[in-house]
């Protein structure tokens, strides 16, 4: 199985692109917005999409993503809703949406029925999901449900992960291999570690897999640093600390939108070097 | 008889279908380790003979099996005895477990320990162990506990620990264990997270028990002593859970044994107003593992409520999952009123203020007392003294102190 996640990482290779994903939070402020957000970003050319599920006790958040689920979740953010609210969005011609990825604690998926979260997800437009509560070592029977619901199951590699587990985590993933650039959780920093660049490079003889990096990343000189030999990047923090802005009230909704799709712009162009 | 109730976890943190782990690949390792070098103290004669030195002339143990004379007769029923937990140095049950995971943090050669508190038991317990041992030392505590238990909050400070406010979510004990783990997940490899429940990732649930599980071997053994015969009943408040599964554990196999675990019944069985996890709670995942928990149908925890910081929390210890599951222990509720009840007849009967969660405890005691006849005992952990709680109290019975 190809899956459109594997094809968009495949057409960028072939184009010598790395691949953009912003992170967004769903329903933060509401899921009427997260549509036009993702409509935004769609034509910003930005290559995937991770949306991250509001979840009340994140353990691999910083603070700009823990206080962005606890806005959505005040304001009554359900999964169905979302599925559904996404499945209109799919279903509509006028917009082309890059694969979307969902971001999700394993809480949630449990709690709602994995069989049913699969189905749901995979109707509502979803390519693959990235569960991070989830280690490779828990998520064999997981895997095989992701599977078949024709989804990829994407798995995290740490810098702290040792070689053994790295071989056994690659060899069940598939879609990308996310690579957390730093031990910690997500937030902005300045600086990539120096590391980073001999961890991607002892991946990469692991693994064929795309590598898309996470965690910490904000700026095109960050881009930059991880051009030939990162896959691709994962931006969080940095985007969803706009989402701020939808409740100032000096500022409108069109407005906020528009500079979180300005901004994505320009990290998408960043990808093009 | 030995039946497998007691042989778990299996290797991979299960307890039947709960325990495990689910957390982020960043602590995964960390865990790996944990669990080696705990499995190698375990077996080592060197590290069990310090524990039991500084349980023996640090915490104050064995501390003593009680007979609560006044109490019993107050009740006109089964014979109540308590296990002294609140005259540990410290004056609760979690010096226990800090001691052993103090040790287990320096075998391991890390200098910087991070924990959660909620009712500042588990912070004083920390910071007492850190202080003992030089080790830095930092707390997690919801800014509302802080509001209601200043008097630990100082205590940790005098101690040399950092206490750090939680002012996300309910800013409660579920709120601190968050904020530890996030600082875990940067530090992991200077820092162990002494964890101060029977919750959270394998190996800490069996680990934690194993570490508390002294409170229960005392208990049979002087029972046995004082008695002649096993208890009737053993019952213990239940948080987390880590004085009741220390409690009960050394009891699993004893099937004339009857457990009971005493949730947080709060205001009443209302969603938001207890903590009463396993009694209300569906199956679920909180804090790396996987046991019952309170959250609504989407999986997001729900608000919980308890007089009670210690019990304040809306999971429970995936041990105490299993042995809800296997009929092997039995969990009720007790409601504020009957906690803060508990409460004052213990001081006016017994001359002892126990702590607001050990007053949950006694509640029922005093409920299956009655029920009990007089050839029956009933062991009960006293998991603390209460000093901590005579400002909330006074509060909530609207006198000034
Ligand atoms: C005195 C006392 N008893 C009981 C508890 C509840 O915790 P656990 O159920 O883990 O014993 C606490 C927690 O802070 C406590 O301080």
């Amino acid at each position: 199985m190809t899956s459109s996640i594997s094809e968009k990482f495949a057409t960028l290779k072939s184009e010598n692109r790395m691949a953009f994903m912003p992170f967004i939070t769903a329903g933060d402020p509401d899921l009427a917005t997260t549509v036009d957000v993702l409509k935004e970003l769609a034509r910003q050319g930005v290559d995937l999409v991770e949306v991250g599920f509001p979840y009340s006790d994140p353990i691999a958040d910083g603070p700009v993503i823990q206080e962005s689920y606890t806005r959505a979740l005040n304001n009554g953010f359900h999964v169905h809703d979302l599925f559904e609210a996404l499945k209109a969005l799919s279903a509509d011609e006028s917009v082309s949406l890059p694969p979307l990825v969902g971001m999700v604690s394993y809480a949630i998926i449990f709690r709602y029925g994995a069989d049913r979260f699969l189905q749901e997800a995979a109707d509502a437009g979803f390519s693959g999901l990235i569960v991070p509560d989830l280690p490779g070592d828990e998520a064999q029977e997981f895997a095989e449900k992701t599977r078949t619901a024709q989804l990829d199951l994407v798995q995290l590699v740490s810098p702290l992960t040792p070689e053994d587990r790295t071989r056994r985590i690659v060899q069940a993933a598939n879609g990308f291999i996310y690579c957390i650039s730093v031990a910690g959780t997500t937030g902005v920093r300045d600086e990539l570690p120096p590391e980073l660049t001999a961890h991607l490079e002892s991946l990469r003889s692991l693994t064929d897999l795309p590598l898309a990096v996470g965690f910490g990343i904000s700026k095109p000189s960050h881009v930059d640093t991880l051009r030939g030999k990162a896959d691709g990047f994962i931006i969080g923090s940095a985007i969803v600390k706009q989402f701020a802005a939808f409740s100032d009230p000096d500022k409108t909704r069109d407005e906020v939108i528009s500079s979180i799709g300005k901004y994505a712009g320009e990290m998408a162009a960043a990808t093009k070097g | 008889m030995t039946t497998s109730l007691s042989n778990v976890p299996d290797s991979s943190g299960r307890f039947g279908e709960f325990g495990r782990r689910f957390v982020p690949e960043t602590l995964m390792h960390a865990l790996e380790e944990l669990t080696q070098e705990y499995e190698k103290a375990k077996q080592d004669p060197a590290f069990q003979a310090e524990l039991d030195d500084l349980l023996k002339h640090y915490v104050g143990r064995p501390n003593p099996l009680y007979f609560a004379e006044r109490l019993t007769e107050h009740c006109g029923g089964g014979k109540i005895y308590f296990k002294r937990e609140d005259l540990n140095h410290t004056g609760a049950h979690k010096i226990n477990n800090t001691m052993g995971q103090a040790l287990l943090t320096m075998r391991m050669g890390k200098k910087r320990v991070i924990a959660e508190t909620g009712a500042g038991q588990h912070g004083v317990a920390s910071a007492v162990a850190c202080a003992r041992f030089g080790l830095e030392c930092i707390v997690y505590m919801g800014e509302e506990d802080i509001r209601r238990q200043k008097l630990n909050v100082f205590n940790m400070k005098m101690m040399g620990a950092e206490v750090r406010g939680v002012s996300s979510g309910s800013k409660t004990l579920r709120d601190a264990v968050n904020e530890a783990m996030r600082d875990w997940m940067s530090s992991v490899e200077t820092t162990h997270y002494i964890i101060g429940s029977v919750i959270g990732p394998h190996p800490f649930p069996m680990m934690v028990r194993d570490f508390q599980s002294v409170i229960g071997k005392e208990a049979r053994e002087q029972c046995l002593a004082q008695t002649g015969k096993l208890p009737d009943h053993v019952i213990a408040c239940v948080g987390g859970g880590s004085n009741s599964a220390g409690m009960f554990y050394p009891f699993i196999d004893d099937e004339g044994v009857k457990l009971t675990g005493v949730e947080a019944g709060g205001r009443g069985p209302e969603p938001g107003e207890h903590a009463s996890t396993l009694s209300y709670g569906a199956k679920g995942v909180l804090h790396g593992s996987f046991g019952y928990v309170l959250q609504d149908d989407d999986g997001q925890t729900m608000d919980v409520h308890s007089i009670s910081a210690g019990l304040d929390y809306p999971g429970v210890g995936p041990e105490h999952s299993y042995w809800k599951d296997s009929g092997r222990v039995n969990y009720t509720a007790i409601t504020d009123d009957e906690a803060l009840e508990g409460f004052q007849t213990m001081a006016r009967l017994e001359g002892i203020i126990p702590a607001i969660e050990s007053s949950h405890a006694i509640a029922y005691a005093v409920k299956a007392a009655r029920q009990a006849s007089p050839d029956e005992t009933i062991v009960v952990c006293l998991s603390g003294r209460g000093d901590k709680d005579v400002n909330e109290v006074a509060r909530l019975l609207g006198r000034e102190i």
